[in-house]
């Protein structure tokens, strides 16, 4: 018993002396437990190793065309599951596609686009989201009304509607041209992503000028702009790094969807640049022959799967260590 | 109630036009129109493409008449293209009511048929439910039915055995209903099941026989369950450490009683809410997946419309699903309130 007691108290002594944690170090020691979160950062960082490295990494030119070796499948697959008479060959450790380019290089090269929309999509409606919805929330009023009306009009706006008919609209035209057409899909869904950001922060902002800092803060006469700036942004930035996180699977899965409705990205012509292909378009032209040759549907499929995948696990995880009220919620 | 409610359906009008001006908008920047400049087809010659334009309106300004208006035509000034669509106008020489009344517009493709009739008159001799809008609405609510018959027990069975392997089970399926999206799910199972296993035809020819629907509802409904056995298992495990719940056990009532009556009872209340707007979005959303079937509904004839630049079509397609999503958020607000009694509306 006295021991117990002892060493109970040491322990108090000890969590005492102990310097205390910030949120950061302590959510990432929570984060680094989280086995299901550290699986999807391991293969995020996969993923974008494989976009990086990509030319280094593929055995084969994405683009070249292999005459008399189309349609292969993949070596290792049993005879019975291909219906062809086509025999594969282990230089194409995926298959080659209709016109004998390889199905593994291709996939490789593809995961430039889902990487890159990850970032640059997500940098805008970060940026924005964030300025408006604070904005928002911190003078109330007008900005705040435009905000949430702006916000029920895009709410009632079928998302993928929205995207299809922007690309359709605008492809043919000039803007349509710019980076392979990334550009115009990623204006097309910065537009509406960042309104789920700009609630988050205009409803955590409401929440936290409230707060006594920051009344003293304003009592001694700092600008609204600092206020912003130094005392609310801080404050806010778990819910926002939540939610972005939440974004970015449904932006890989948005840029999926057009390129296999065939609304994505233009694919290069020359291997030099940098775009050659999406997990999209090649879920386009695997359709086409789903019967007889699978796996050119199922490498991309199970890519997009996959990257899906690793930033849900990372963004559940993230949003267990930052925010533990929130466990297993939703 | 009655405020909130009207303030709700006059907040509907602003919106439903935002909204048409938007997709209007879009529309006319893509290059080419419904008959002129498509260099796939065959043109059409200088009368005809007049006669065309002035039956379909399109003789007339896009969006306000300027010319009209310093003649001092009030009317004139909004006897426009956008104006004839939404509320109304002369069309040569006679007045036709627009949207507001229910007009969708006449298919610039689908010569000679109004754009209600494609979607929402059956073929010959057959049900109403055998329309364009008939199945896309039958597919929307077998998923819906689908997810919950399902998604409902999944959460409940698996909050009710918390960290056994009938949890761990239901969390997986959960876990990969929301990772795996839902046009990926729908090609591994189109693999599996009808190049594989011939077990259903790749893209079925008649969708009379209910073995066929059995894919697309699948697909279409996973990602609701997944949603559905997460929200119900979350509300589930919050409702049974409530006091309520120990009292109830404490004056001795059975273990059925307890679970029926009082958790699910109180635990279904978050799951109902997302209810609404799934449906919507099972009926909008489903455009890729009827895509992937060649289902016959409504969302495969916009993607089709979309492509021939069937204005009216379009339009009337983006408007219906946008006043569709405002109905289904709207009904939930509403559901709340008789489910939670603690709620006030606005």
């Amino acid at each position: 018993m006295a021991s117990a007691a002892v060493a109970g108290g040491r322990s108090v002594n000890q969590a005492i002396t102990k310097p205390p944690q910030s949120l950061w170090v302590d959510a990432w020691h929570r984060l680094s437990r989280n086995k299901a979160a550290m699986f999807g950062l391991a293969l995020i960082l996969l993923f974008f190793f494989l976009a990086i490295f990509g030319p280094m990494l593929a055995p084969h030119d994405p683009l070249k065309i292999n005459s008399g070796k189309g349609f292969l499948p993949p070596a290792w697959m049993p005879a019975a599951w291909v219906s062809t008479n086509n025999v594969g060959d282990p230089q194409f450790f995926l298959g080659t596609d209709s016109i004998g380019r390889d199905v593994f290089s291709r996939l490789i090269y593809g995961a430039r686009v889902s990487m890159v929309v990850a970032i640059i999509p997500t940098i805008f409606i970060t940026f924005f989201g964030i300025l408006i919805g604070i904005v928002a929330g911190f003078f109330g009023g007008t900005a705040d009304n435009l905000l949430m009306r702006f916000t029920d009009i895009v709410y009632s706006f079928p998302d993928i509607l929205f995207f299809v008919v922007v690309m359709f609209a605008l492809r043919d035209t000039p803007i349509g041209d710019w980076g392979n057409g990334l550009i115009l899909l990623f204006g097309a869904l910065a537009l509406v992503n960042w309104v789920g950001v700009a609630r988050v922060v205009r409803g955590s902002t409401l929440s936290i000028k409230e707060k006594e800092f920051v009344e003293a803060a304003r009592s001694i006469g700092t600008s609204d702009r600092n206020i912003m700036q130094k005392h609310i942004l801080p404050n806010i930035l778990s819910p926002i790094i939540i939610i972005t996180a939440f974004a970015v699977p449904r932006l890989i899965i948005a840029e999926a969807v057009l390129g296999y409705l065939g609304l994505g990205l233009r694919p290069g012509t020359s291997s030099k640049e940098f775009f050659v292909t999406s997990w999209g378009s090649m879920l386009l032209e695997g359709q086409t022959a789903i019967n007889a040759q699978p796996w050119m549907l199922l490498a991309p499929a199970i890519a997009v799967a996959l990257v899906v995948m690793g930033f849900t696990f990372f963004g559940d995880g993230l949003r267990d260590a930052l925010d533990p009220r929130m466990r297993g919620a939703g | 109630m009655a405020r909130f409610l009207i303030r709700r359906l006059l907040w509907l009008i602003p919106v439903m036009f935002v909204v048409a001006i938007i997709t209007f908008v879009l529309m006319h920047m893509a290059p080419g129109g419904p008959f002129d400049k498509d260099p796939s087809q065959r043109q059409v010659d200088a009368v005809t493409q007049k006669a065309l334009n002035a039956q379909f309106g399109l003789d007339k300004e896009e969006w306000l008449d300027f010319g009209a208006l310093s003649k001092g035509d009030i009317v004139g000034f909004f006897d426009t293209q956008f104006f004839t669509y939404m509320i109304g106008g002369t069309v040569k020489g006679q007045w036709r009511c627009g949207f507001i009344c229910g007009n969708l517009g006449l298919s610039f493709r689908q010569r000679g048929l109004t754009v209600q009739d494609i979607v929402l008159k059956p073929p010959e001799g057959k049900a109403p439910w055998d329309s364009k809008a008939g199945y896309s609405l039958r597919l929307g609510l077998l998923a819906l039915f689908f997810a919950m018959l399902i998604g409902v027990p999944l959460g409940v069975v698996s909050a009710l055995r918390q960290n056994t392997p009938v949890d761990y089970a239901s969390l997986f399926i959960a876990t990969s209903g929301v990772t795996v999206p839902n046009f990926v799910f729908g090609i591994f199972l189109i693999i599996i099941f009808a190049v594989f296993l011939h077990a259903v035809p790749v893209v079925p020819t008649s969708w009379d026989s209910p073995l066929v629907w059995i894919l697309p509802t699948i697909v279409l409904g996973f990602g609701l369950l997944a949603q559905t056995a997460r929200l119900t298992r979350a509300s589930m495990l919050e409702v049974m450490r409530q006091d309520y719940i120990r009292t109830a056990r404490a004056k001795g009532l059975g273990e059925r009683v307890v679970v029926w009556r009082h958790m699910l009872k109180n635990a279904l209340i978050p799951v109902v809410t997302i209810m609404g707007p799934a449906l919507a979005g099972l009926i909008t959303g489903s455009f890729i997946i009827e895509t992937m079937f060649a289902f016959p509904g409504w969302g495969r004839q916009f993607v089709t419309a979309i492509q021939q630049r069937d204005y009216s079509m379009i339009l009337a397609t983006t408007l219906i699903f946008a006043l569709l999503i405002q109905i289904a958020n709207m009904t939930v607000d509403l559901i709340y309130t008789f489910l939670d009694p603690r709620i006030k509306v606005n």
